[in-house]
């Protein structure tokens, strides 16, 4: 009986907290605090300085909800009374859906057209790329002979046979590149691409992408795809040093279409449709896009900056200059559902 | 009559004939279950009306391995829970050898770790690199991974072991409740009778815990069925990462919750195999003598092997890891310090607790009006929100998702055009959303418990009650609640410490600028950060332990005094 009464009591008392605390969590709907609401689907660690920069500027209060799937289901339930003003994505497919729901707003801002150049800007305004990475081989210095592999096409060739790592064919940046060969050769081309790549992994797709450079380390593998950034992190990680070594075991190899480009994906950014704070997402976004932010975006996550003459890291600049497909973001984005219908038809994870 | 008897009778299951004066209670049950089930309907209409099949595709090209994957799995690891949960449970309850007063709650330490963290820190141990095969590779001289074979921990035998040593205590938890409510007379009727301890183990003891090990297990298969940070992390091809890849590539929710209803309708069909199949079994105590068997001792080489079959579990699936964690967690013990580290600590604590008594409030209600009624609406609603759990959260997320945004639309929209009024959304993106979420995602778990132990009291006396002249309500809480308080507190652990590794629908319902323990570890092992990671994993499993030892104990006390007096007598004098 008395832990019976006991429970009550305590439910009793979690409800009054919770309640509290509902109420605690809600943005102010007062005006005295300028702020704007960001739903985010890239990490918040990554982009909370950016953020902190942007407040300490322009007093401008950053609310952040990071969510990795459902943000657009989120949005479109929330509908016009959704306190989302701007979004951050991390892939090109994510945002362009945004913009096919009807969610986002129409940007029109001429510093953010100085800063950004066209391809990664939608047509319309609705979204754009504030930085890109390239999906590139990580290759041994010591197993991969120079030239063995300088096209994505290589990978397929019967010399690389049990040589390739890989994480599963489904996670979006490896969908992102075959959306991109989809884009080069078409279904046909990119179906045989990658039967091709399958026919050639030394082990079943697993891991991300710094397990498979530490599985080249190790010597199960001569090359994997990889993002370019995770180098970097690798290359300065001081609290974890071993991924140091393994960084160190490979080179950066900017494979390309048959010399014609290096696949990029960007991370991508918006306005939404029914927002209240607009002006403030306006800001934010021109903020992201300028000096300041592109370089940190360099420094601190080793991206590329989209602007034109945004500095790179030295570490980056490093591992040497690359040049981008030339292909229609959009492109990619509506090639995604079918790319992932090519790796369940060349069963690439099986 | 002894329970024996009553399991075996073979007379149709006698519904329960009371008849309710008020039928307040049928109501609130109702509109309860509805509640609770409105987010599994939501997803079947979905489901309902996808925007492109999807089936096509997917049965030419993958769907049969995610079937025979899944089918694996979930026999892998409803065989490794139920040994591992009935073994140990039956050798704390029946045995006494040295530490058994500890394994009672240190068994249940591994269900506070998360699947997909113990399938981290395996891998860190057991990849080429790590410690085990270094170890191997310098005693025997091997030179590099292709010169020996050692079994690939990232595959579906791997994911099956991960997922039993953290699940099985849902096993053990419910099966040493009702190891611990039989009464030491049927076993000792099957004794005289001639039947030897392994027999009367099987017939009478196990075939009276029938109803509890079912529920231990479906519990443990559902959360097989709805995890995706350990299959997505193994590539394991399960139907739950073709959900994933169907909703994220394809970008087709319709046929995602498609998926999501099929292996829905699995579960159905399963529970009411199960159901079908024990038909005309009853399980009720029929005795207020509540008597425990005393405790047998072990000879030596038998107090070994109960210690060591103790040990195995306890180790693989928590001092182990939890060791490995403390390792990583220590060098990054200055994330400890800090103000984000300690409110996400908070903000665990305050949803876990706070979902784990509404879910069992709830719980109580629905066990206790299927009791009474079993009005059809309410039957089928029960099973439904209960089967839910076996849907990937994410998804169920969205169930809850846009039927509670509609909701404040339409509040909101009424009230603009009545009143000028602009309410906004009050309920969506709150912590009042997150914790519904929550009830409605871990409902099974104290479902499960309350709906088993209530079962185990036999109607003839809310007979009695009744005729004393007690209203169904007093009969709750005068008869029923108190002899199976034990079971409410299992329930509230149970729930508290899944809320405490709850992700997806924390991700997707959570207030601006909120963060748990486990969506710090999410988003840091997204970037790729494990190590960074360690001290919030770390804190989810000491924050989740806590209650558990603490309630195990209660738990053991309350069964002590249940023990040595008749439990209604105590509570109704």
């Amino acid at each position: 009986m008395a832990s019976r009464i006991h429970c009550l009591k305590s439910a009793a008392v979690f409800g009054l907290l919770a309640v509290a605390a509902a109420v605690a969590g809600q943005p102010t709907a007062a005006g005295a605090v300028e702020e704007v609401n960001l739903y985010s689907n890239r990490q918040p660690e990554l982009i909370q300085p950016f953020l902190n920069e942007f407040t300490r500027l322009t007093a401008i209060k950053v609310n952040i909800v990071f969510a990795e799937s459902g943000m657009l289901e989120r949005i479109k339930a929330e509908g016009t009374n959704t306190p989302a003003d701007a979004v951050l994505t991390a892939d090109v497919n994510r945002i362009y859906q945004l913009a096919e729901a009807d969610l986002l707003y129409p940007l029109k801002s001429s510093a953010i057209d100085k800063n950004i150049p066209t391809q990664y800007r939608q047509k319309d305004g609705l979204w754009i790329g504030l930085t890109t990475r390239a999906r590139i081989v990580y290759a041994s210095k010591t197993r991969l002979k120079p030239g063995e592999v300088a096209t994505y096409e290589d990978l397929t060739k019967p010399h690389m046979k049990g040589r390739i790592c890989s994480r599963s064919g489904k996670h979006e940046y490896n969908i992102g590149l075959l959306a991109a060969v989809i884009a080069e050769k078409g279904e046909q081309g990119a179906e045989e691409w990658a039967r091709g790549v399958k026919a050639n992994l030394a082990r079943k797709p697993q891991g991300n992408d710094r397990v498979q450079v530490k599985a080249i380390k190790e010597g199960i593998c001569d090359v994997a795809l990889g993002n370019t950034y995770y180098m970097g992190l690798m290359q300065t990680n001081e609290k974890e040093p071993e991924q140091k070594e393994w960084a160190a075991a490979v080179n950066v190899v900017f494979a390309t279409f048959d010399s014609k480009g290096t696949h990029v994906n960007i991370s991508g950014a918006g306005v939404t449709k029914h927002g209240r704070n607009r002006a403030n997402a306006v800001k934010l976004l021109e903020f992201l896009s300028d000096d300041l932010a592109q370089k940190m975006y360099a420094e601190l996550n080793f991206e590329y900056p989209v602007k034109p003459g945004a500095q790179l890291s030295p570490l980056v600049k490093s591992w040497g200059a690359f040049t981008p497909q030339e292909v229609n973001l959009e492109t990619i984005a509506k090639n995604w559902g079918l790319a992932t219908k090519i790796m369940d038809r060349v069963d690439f994870d099986g | 009559m002894t329970a024996a008897e009553g399991i075996r009778d073979g007379s149709a299951p006698k519904k329960l004939a009371l008849k309710v004066t008020v039928d307040g209670w049928s109501a609130a049950a109702i509109v309860a279950a509805l509640l609770v089930a409105f987010p599994v309907m939501a997803v079947v209409a979905l489901a309902l009306f996808a925007a492109e099949p999807v089936f096509g595709h997917l049965a030419a090209t993958v769907l049969p391995r995610y079937v025979t994957t899944t089918a694996l799995l979930l026999i892998g690891v409803g065989a490794g829970t139920a040994v591992l949960g009935v073994t140990s449970a039956w050798l704390v309850t029946m045995y006494k050898f040295p530490g058994c007063r500890m394994f009672e709650w240190a068994l249940l330490l591994p269900l506070s770790m998360p699947a997909y963290v113990i399938a981290f820190v395996y891998t860190e141990l057991l990849d080429y690199a790590g410690p085990v095969q270094g170890a191997l590779r310098a005693a025997f001289g091997w030179s590099g991974p292709r010169a020996y074979w050692f079994p690939e921990i990232r595959s579906l035998p791997g994911a099956i072991v991960m997922m039993t040593l953290v699940l099985y205590p849902y096993v053990y938890l419910l099966t040493r409740a009702a190891f611990l409510e039989q009464s030491a007379g049927v076993v000792e009727i099957s004794r005289t009778l001639g039947r030897g301890p392994w027999r009367s183990f099987f017939s009478v003891s196990l075939a009276l815990a029938r109803p509890a090990v079912v529920a231990g297990v479906s519990l443990a298969l559902m959360e097989t069925l709805n995890d995706y940070g350990t299959v997505d992390f193994f590539a394991v091809q399960t139907l739950t990462l073709g959900i994933f890849d169907v909703w994220r590539n394809m970008n087709n929710l319709g046929g995602a919750a498609q998926i999501a209803t099929l292996m829905l309708a699995f579960v159905v069909v399963l529970v009411a195999a199960e159901r079908f199949a024990r038909r005309g079994q009853r399980f009720h105590h029929t005795t207020r003598r509540q008597r425990r068997l005393p405790p047998a001792a072990l000879s030596r080489w038998g107090s070994l092997v109960a210690v060591v079959a103790c040990m195995i579990p306890l180790t693989l699936g928590f001092l182990l890891p939890a060791g490995w964690l403390a390792r990583d967690a220590l060098v990054y013990i200055e994330r400890v310090a800090d103000d984000a580290f300690l409110a996400s600590v908070a903000n665990s604590l305050l949803l876990s607790g706070v979902a784990a008594c509404i879910a069992v409030v709830i719980a109580i209600v629905l066990a206790y009006g299927l009791r009474l009624r079993g009005h059809p609406v309410l039957t089928a609603a029960t099973r439904l929100a209960s089967v839910g759990y076996a849907v990937p959260g994410a998804i169920l997320a969205i169930g809850v998702l846009i039927p509670l945004a509609w909701l404040d639309n339409a509040v909101d929209g009424f009230l603009r055009a009545r009143f000028g009024v602009a309410t906004g959304l009050i309920l969506s993106g709150t912590m009042v959303a997150v914790t519904y979420g929550y009830a409605v995602r871990f409902l099974a778990l104290s479902l499960g418990a309350i709906e088993t132990s209530m079962a185990r009291i036999t109607p003839s006396i809310d007979g009695a009650a009744r005729t004393l002249g007690a209203g169904p309500g007093q009969v709750l809480v005068r008869v029923h609640l108190p002899i199976i308080r034990g079971s409410i507190l299992t329930a509230v652990i149970l729930v508290f410490v899944d809320g405490m590794k709850e992700l997806p629908m924390t991700v997707i319902m959570r207030p601006f600028n909120f963060e748990t323990l486990a969506t710090q570890v999410h988003y840091l092992s997204a970037a790729e950060r494990f190590g960074a990671a360690a001290p919030s994993a770390l804190a989810i499993v000491l924050v989740g332990l806590l209650p558990v030892v603490l309630l195990s104990r209660a738990i053991a006390r309350v069964h002590e005094a249940g023990a040595e007096m008749d439990p209604v007598g105590e509570e109704m004098d």
